[in-house]
């Protein structure tokens, strides 16, 4: 006699504490802190301090540890990207998200039933972490992040072109670019060195540490150099990453003539760019956009697909059309920000 | 087209007129021509396109999308041509002719109504997003980036080095795409003769009168006239033609199609348009209906009637009198108008004096609606364009002021964008603060710097780049006139509001009411 495989919603399910595996007794990403927690990657609404016991990928811990070191968790057990193991009888495995270094997509095998949750995730290359890797599956719980047809991410060439445009065009001018601290600002860094840009790039101090950590992981980044140690004079012309809200607050007071950039994906939307003050807006994301997000959920073939915050409603009507059970999940507490 | 969208799109960004002048000399220098003098034209507000409208763009996209995805998308961008730009979806096929603008304006003027899609949809599978939003903007006639026509004549002044004044002197006399503007620029051809055409003459302004000013000045050498409370405009008739400009050279002549029939043939004057009702000059508001309006309707022009208070002629027949003394200016003008006046035009009357305290006495009485204070000129002064210092100073009436309370306040942009710059102010209406106004200039950066810490230390509650702040700080505003509001709360719109003086000794209490500002209303 063989079982048919269970339906999804009977073993996964949506707590306030987020989603949560019943027969594995774990939860992925939770809000709240948990005995058993699977953490997608490091970024602050996905990586919360306080579980008893962590399971992610090691790039992931460490980057847990870099923010929030005793309080990352009681126990933290790092599993390779592709290396199985069982909970309680549930399947996990972890592949690579491409969202930021050490993101990974969690898979979950439970009685024949396949399911993946995405995390946050990006298709194209980033030279700072490992490239998204598709998987079949039964459920795809995918993020929306970039959930509606506006938002269709150029190739980063040129954003990172419009930099140094901008920069030959008002030598005088620093360029302060805001970046989140993880993930952007190292792949900007790279960006900025694989187009042949050869100048300092300095970095604000709430950068450094997570930069450090990523040349300590091996993701080799070049000199970059701490912003308080140049003078004021020293900065025309030169770039200085920096967290957004740094770029428009008084930090960047400091700087001579600051030219305030944003590398994000929501500067596809000029008013947004506008409404944040930014003069020269880069459209640079580490979420998937439209078109890496529908062709995601064609390829994963999952006969269901649940959508997770962003804008739901416009990637469950497509997916829909295309003929997947799909409906919107509604897991509180995640913030828009990138 | 690719190059001049990129241009719009980092003129939009750019907050300040420097930034936005060295793009658009860098891109007077490098793009091609004719490409250059459409963009130009685009720039300075020439080109139009009467057959395209956002219905058809409306209509085109939902051709092509899923039109739940397109009202989702609507929904989150809130402005058509950008959604449109963006959410367009790549045609199959390899590369795209991508058209230049030239190709773009060239066709479009061609097109009737229902060619225009046609036109358009081809276009947008070519260019890429920023090139669809500047094609859409363009063609809808929505093109907010910030640049006045006078900015894109001040890049090219600045580009070529030739003297902006001589630009606005022949740009009415020159259609798009400039041709002959360039050669000129660039120093191949000599400038472009434009025949006897009504252009514009930039108008000579005033300096402002500080009182230490008026020690050095003999009283006896000046003229003075009343300022008027309008907008500043320069008549202009060749022929059978007839001009109305305004000060930075804009042709208004459609606005005001009964000035335009007012005007005599062959003259060139300057003065002062306001709306005047039986000899009464109308708060300036009513005047802002008229500025509103591109074409007014002819109740519009019952109900508002336009008309031109005259301060100076510069030209009679053939006869340029820029190069005569004032006082014969105006006697030429006077003589003029004896024998030729007018329905809706006027002289503004002289007002004799023989010293400073006298002139002050009567400025200080001057509460009479419209005034907004003296003019002085030199009796001796030639028209000069621009604003030398010495022959012609405007004296303005006292400003009046009041005690508010700040409300809120806001990050300002460009070099201010980390300092809450843009303040809020209210008056008592009873026990409750009504906002009445706001401003964003008067202070100087130290005192900037304290309202901004003031600013973070008491706030109590946060929108995006709002903060509302706890009552406490008394600004005393000082502003020039207050008129009614529908737009306002309050009922009440200040003019030209500004900051004061910042009362940090006064309880905010002692603040003035709404009551008091109503009772200043002119």
């Amino acid at each position: 006699m063989s079982l048919s495989p269970p339906l999804p919603e009977t073993w996964i399910k949506t707590t306030p504490s987020g989603l949560y595996c019943e027969p594995g007794g774990f939860h992925i990403d939770p809000l709240l802190p948990v005995p058993r927690a699977i953490v997608t990657h490091g970024h602050g609404d996905h990586a919360r301090p306080g579980n008893e016991r962590v399971l992610a990928t090691p790039g992931t811990i460490a980057i847990m540890q870099s923010r929030y070191g005793e309080l990352a968790g009681g126990s933290l057990q790092p599993l390779d990207y592709g290396e199985a193991i069982a909970i309680d009888g549930v399947g996990v495995r972890l592949l690579p998200a491409g969202h930021v270094l050490g993101s990974a997509q969690i898979l979950l095998d439970y009685r024949g039933a396949r399911v993946v949750v995405s995390g946050d995730y990006k298709r194209r290359a980033d030279p700072t972490c490992a490239p998204f890797e598709p998987c079949n599956c039964d459920l795809f719980i995918t993020e929306a992040t970039f959930g509606l047809p506006v938002f269709r991410h150029p190739p980063d060439r040129l954003e990172i072109d419009k930099l140094l445009h901008s920069l030959s065009l008002f030598p005088e001018r620093c360029h302060v670019v805001g970046v989140y601290a993880l993930g952007k600002c190292q792949r900007v860094l790279a960006l900025l060195r694989r187009a042949g840009y050869e100048g300092p790039i300095y970095l604000h101090g709430a950068l450094i540490g997570l930069t450090e950590l990523y040349e300590s992981l091996g993701v080799p980044l070049g000199p970059v150099l701490p912003w308080a140690e140049a003078t004021r004079e020293a900065l025309r012309g030169r770039i200085v990453l920096a967290p957004p809200a740094a770029t428009t607050d008084r930090w960047s007071r400091r700087l001579p003539d600051p030219l305030v950039a944003m590398a994000s994906g929501w500067m596809r939307v000029r008013q947004r760019a506008k409404a944040r003050g930014v003069e020269l807006p880069l459209v640079i994301s580490d979420h998937a956009d439209w078109d890496e997000l529908t062709a995601t959920v064609d390829e994963v073939a999952a006969e269901e697909v649940w959508v997770t915050h962003g804008r739901e409603e416009a990637l469950v009507h497509y997916a829909t059309k295309q003929g997947h059970r799909a409906r919107a999940l509604a897991i509180p507490g995640f913030e828009e920000d990138e | 087209m690719n190059r001049f969208a990129a241009l719009l799109d980092a003129l939009l960004f750019t907050p300040s007129r420097n930034g936005k002048l060295r793009l658009m000399r860098e891109y007077f220098s490098s793009a091609r021509d004719p490409e250059r003098g459409w963009a130009l034209a685009a720039l300075t507000g020439e080109l139009v396109f009467d057959e395209a409208k956002p219905s058809q763009v409306r209509a085109l996209a939902a051709a092509r999308v899923d039109p739940e995805l397109l009202a989702w998308s609507y929904d989150f961008v809130g402005d058509l041509a950008e959604t449109v730009s963006l959410i367009w979806p790549a045609a199959p096929g390899g590369a795209r002719h991508v058209p230049s603008l030239s190709e773009i304006v060239g066709k479009l003027k061609e097109a009737s109504r229902s060619e225009v899609p046609r036109l358009l949809e081809p276009w947008l599978d070519a260019l890429d997003a920023t090139g669809r939003w500047a094609l859409l903007k363009l063609v809808t006639r929505e093109l907010r980036i910030g640049v006045s026509a006078r900015l894109a004549k001040t890049a090219l002044a600045e580009w070529s080095g030739v003297e902006l004044d001589r630009i606005e002197e022949i740009w009415h006399g020159l259609a798009p795409p400039y041709q002959p503007l360039f050669d000129w620029l660039e120093g191949r051809h000599p400038p472009p003769e434009i025949g006897d055409l009504p252009t514009f003459t930039p108008l000579m302004l005033a300096q402002p009168l500080e009182d230490a000013d008026l020690a050095g000045l003999d009283p006896r050498d000046y003229l003075a006239e009343w300022k008027w409370d309008g907008i500043r405009v320069q008549l202009v008739a060749r022929g059978s033609e007839r001009r109305l400009y305004s000060r930075s050279g804009d042709d208004i002549g459609a606005a005001f199609p009964d000035i335009i029939a007012a005007m005599p043939a062959d003259l060139t004057l300057d003065g002062e348009l306001l709306v005047v009702r039986d000899g009464e000059v109308a708060p300036f508001n009513d005047l802002q209906q008229r500025l509103n309006r591109k074409t007014p309707t002819p109740k519009l022009q019952r109900d508002f009637p336009a008309a031109v208070r005259l301060y100076d002629i510069l030209r009679e027949g053939s006869e340029d009198l820029r190069g005569r003394a004032f006082a014969e200016r105006r006697r030429r003008l006077e003589a003029w108008y004896a024998r030729e006046p007018r329905p809706a035009l006027d002289l503004s009357p002289m007002v004799p004096f023989t010293s400073w305290d006298e002139l002050a006495e009567l400025r200080d009485g001057a509460r009479q609606r419209g005034i907004e204070g003296l003019m002085l000129k030199r009796a001796d002064s030639l028209y000069v364009s621009g604003r030398p210092k010495g022959p012609w100073f405007k004296w303005k009436r006292g400003a009046l002021t009041l005690d508010t309370v700040l409300m809120y306040a806001q990050r300002g942009h460009g070099k201010r964008s980390s300092f809450y710059s843009d303040y809020t102010f209210g008056a008592w209406h009873g026990d409750e603060l009504v906002p009445v106004g706001k401003a964003y200039s008067g202070f100087t950066d130290e005192e900037l710097r304290r309202l901004d810490l003031w600013v973070r230390n008491n706030t109590v509650r946060r929108w995006g780049p709002v903060r509302e702040v706890s009552p406490q700080i008394v600004l005393e505003v000082a502003f020039d006139s207050v008129h009614r509001s529908t737009r306002h709360r309050s009922g009440v719109a200040m003019r030209f509001p500004r900051i004061h003086r910042i009362r940090w000794d006064k309880p905010f209490r002692e603040a003035d009411s709404v009551e008091t500002l109503e009772r200043l209303l002119t």
